[in-house]
């Protein structure tokens, strides 16, 4: 494999597309939703378990692809015990990272395992793939019940998608 | 002025064989490089490369005598019209069509259905009626038809396809009924490469008066397309993927039919007389074909079946077939992984999945050894939902690919599979 592929499937995103952890249902969830990437037919589901303001307990179901399935197994380790606050200054954190918008050393709270997804920024077409669990995330712990999707410009930032495509 | 001719094709000897790195010298875009790597374009079902005859067809019509077509005195607007209605008749000659009025030039597929489902559609299908495709359809013979059974209370029949991707005839022939006003299919399914016994449900169909569209986007490139053999009412196919331009397609459709059916979009060039209290459309085909045009893509279009017609489709479906075949063979052998789409009869599309290795992946790794394949549904989700699989990696094959382009592919996959076990 070539070194910038070995960039982006960390040998830790392979570990984690391949057994992806807090993958199930979670009994007494608080909130729910659905992420659909309407590109390539993806669906996850991501279960959130939220007391007063803090989250905790999160899992996921779905298929996916190896990006977004390490995603969404490595966000729900990284955001058990978070505040909502704390949540979301991750996410943004997270986002920054795998857009290209900022480094790792920028402020902020500390991504941790995380950064090994900094390679995804080198490939525009996949960063919905990894943004996807979080955008899903937010939406269960709001409770608004909708279907996220990679292609709904309230959910997504326009960052995700640099480059819309359709063809036969 | 004058179509340039195909850059380095000769005509061939009719039985002379094919000679694949020739024909690639005419694509200058295959010479490039991707990642560091020689491009090895398998993505031809989702759109096709350009020869150089087609790029300076284009070219030519810009430098030398551009002007709008069916209105100008002027001689650069006697010149454009007449190289316009030219690449009509090409496309005429293409089909088989008996006359040019039958060859109504739109953007693409996408645009030749809905014409037929807005105008042929809204005009003879009611409450209560029916409309039947096939459960191997691309969205753009999907949605046309659902749009405008929603419009009319009408309800749209699907005919099924068995775990090869065959359409079932026997299941298609018990859904025309009294109540079915249009039967819509594919020729070649985009998503597994299927062909469809078309002439056999247009033959179905008519026995019951029904009238049949058949969506030959696939087709069009890869087979002998003759309308009147198949006898079809409408035939809709698009340039960009027969090495023409995009934005450039052809509806043809029977002059009987077309006559009778209402326009489709006002506008310049469709119309014969305007007042504020009447307006009289124009004849076959202008009265479908409102505004100016795709002029240059017409011509880059008649430039593309003037190159595919110099090879010759045969020797190109020849040619495909045996790629196909190969690759059939080298892809299906590797462990793990999965044809989908198994037809007895198959044009050059092979869709696959790989054990445990999401599509997206593959074609993430493939595009590093500057493999194109397309990956996701194909727009064909009911295809996926059929076969069970949220998406694909599919590779298809031009007139360009190689044997070689073919074990690069196999190495690839053989690389994704190393790499996510």
């Amino acid at each position: 494999m070539s070194t910038d592929l070995r960039e982006l499937y960390q040998e830790m995103i392979l570990d984690h597309g391949k057994r992806p952890r807090n993958f199930r249902e979670l009994p007494g969830a608080t909130g729910k939703a659905e992420g659909y990437n309407p590109l390539c037919g993806d669906r996850e589901t991501v279960f959130v378990r939220v007391e007063g303001d803090t989250l905790r307990d999160v899992s996921f179901q779905g298929s996916g692809c190896a990006i977004s399935t390490a995603s969404a197994s490595m966000m729900t380790e990284g955001l058990k015990g978070k505040t909502r606050p704390e949540a979301e200054a991750l996410f943004t954190k997270f986002h920054d990272l795998v857009t290209g918008e900022s480094e790792s050393g920028d402020g902020g709270p500390e991504l941790g395992k995380l950064e090994v997804f900094s390679g995804v920024r080198e490939y525009p077409v996949r960063i919905k793939c990894a943004t996807l669990p979080w955008h899903t995330m937010k939406a269960a712990w709001k409770g608004d019940g909708h279907i996220v999707s990679t292609e709904d410009g309230a959910e997504a930032s326009p960052k995700d998608e640099p480059k819309a495509w359709s063809s036969r | 002025m004058s179509a340039a001719a195909p850059v380095s094709l000769a005509a061939p000897a009719p039985d002379a064989s094919f000679d694949v790195e020739r024909a690639r010298r005419d694509f200058p875009i295959l010479s490039r490089q991707v990642h560091g790597k020689p491009l090895v374009y398998l993505d031809n079902a989702a759109t096709t490369q350009k020869p150089l005859s087609v790029i300076e067809a284009e070219r030519e019509i810009y430098e030398r005598f551009y002007a709008n077509i069916h209105r100008g005195v002027h001689l650069l607007s006697v010149e454009s019209t007449e190289a316009y209605e030219k690449a009509r008749e090409k496309a005429r000659a293409l089909v088989n069509a008996a006359e040019t009025k039958e060859i109504i030039f739109v953007r693409g597929t996408t645009e030749a259905v809905n014409l037929v489902a807005q105008s042929y559609g809204r005009k003879n299908v009611g409450a209560g009626d029916e409309v039947v495709i096939s459960a191997l359809e691309h969205h753009s013979n999907i949605v046309p038809w659902q749009l405008l059974c929603e419009e009319k209370g009408a309800r749209l029949k699907v005919a099924p396809i068995n775990r090869k991707g065959e359409v079932l005839l026997e299941e298609l022939e018990k859904l025309l009924s009294s109540r079915t006003k249009i039967v819509a299919v594919a020729h070649v399914s985009n998503a597994l490469g299927t062909v469809v016994p078309v002439k056999r449900i247009i033959a179905m169909a008519h026995a019951k008066g029904i009238p049949v569209l058949v969506d030959g986007a696939q087709a069009a490139p890869r087979l002998k397309v003759d309308v009147r053999d198949l006898d079809c009412d409408f035939y809709a196919f698009s340039g960009h993927k027969m090495y023409g331009p995009s934005g450039v397609g052809v509806l043809y459709g029977k002059a009987k039919l077309l006559e009778a059916m209402p326009p489709y979009q006002g506008g310049g060039d469709m119309i014969s007389s305007v007042t504020f209290e009447k307006t009289t459309y124009n004849v076959l085909p202008y009265k479908f074909e409102a505004g100016t045009p795709n002029i240059a893509g017409g011509l880059g279009f008649a430039a593309a079946i003037d190159y595919v017609s110099a090879i010759g489709i045969e020797r190109i479906a020849k040619h495909e077939e045996d790629l196909l075949e190969y690759a059939t063979g080298r892809v299906s052998a590797i462990a793990g992984v999965k044809i989908i789409g198994t037809a007895e009869e198959k044009a050059s599309i092979l869709s696959f999945t790989v054990e445990g290795v999401h599509p997206h992946d593959i074609g993430t790794v493939l595009d590093r050894d500057g493999i194109a394949v397309r990956t996701g549904h194909h727009c064909a989700q009911p295809v996926m939902a059929f076969f069970k699989v949220p998406a694909t990696a599919r590779a298809s094959f031009g007139l360009y690919n190689t044997r070689e382009e073919v074990n690069a592919l196999v190495a690839g996959i053989e690389n994704v599979i190393r790499m996510f076990r």
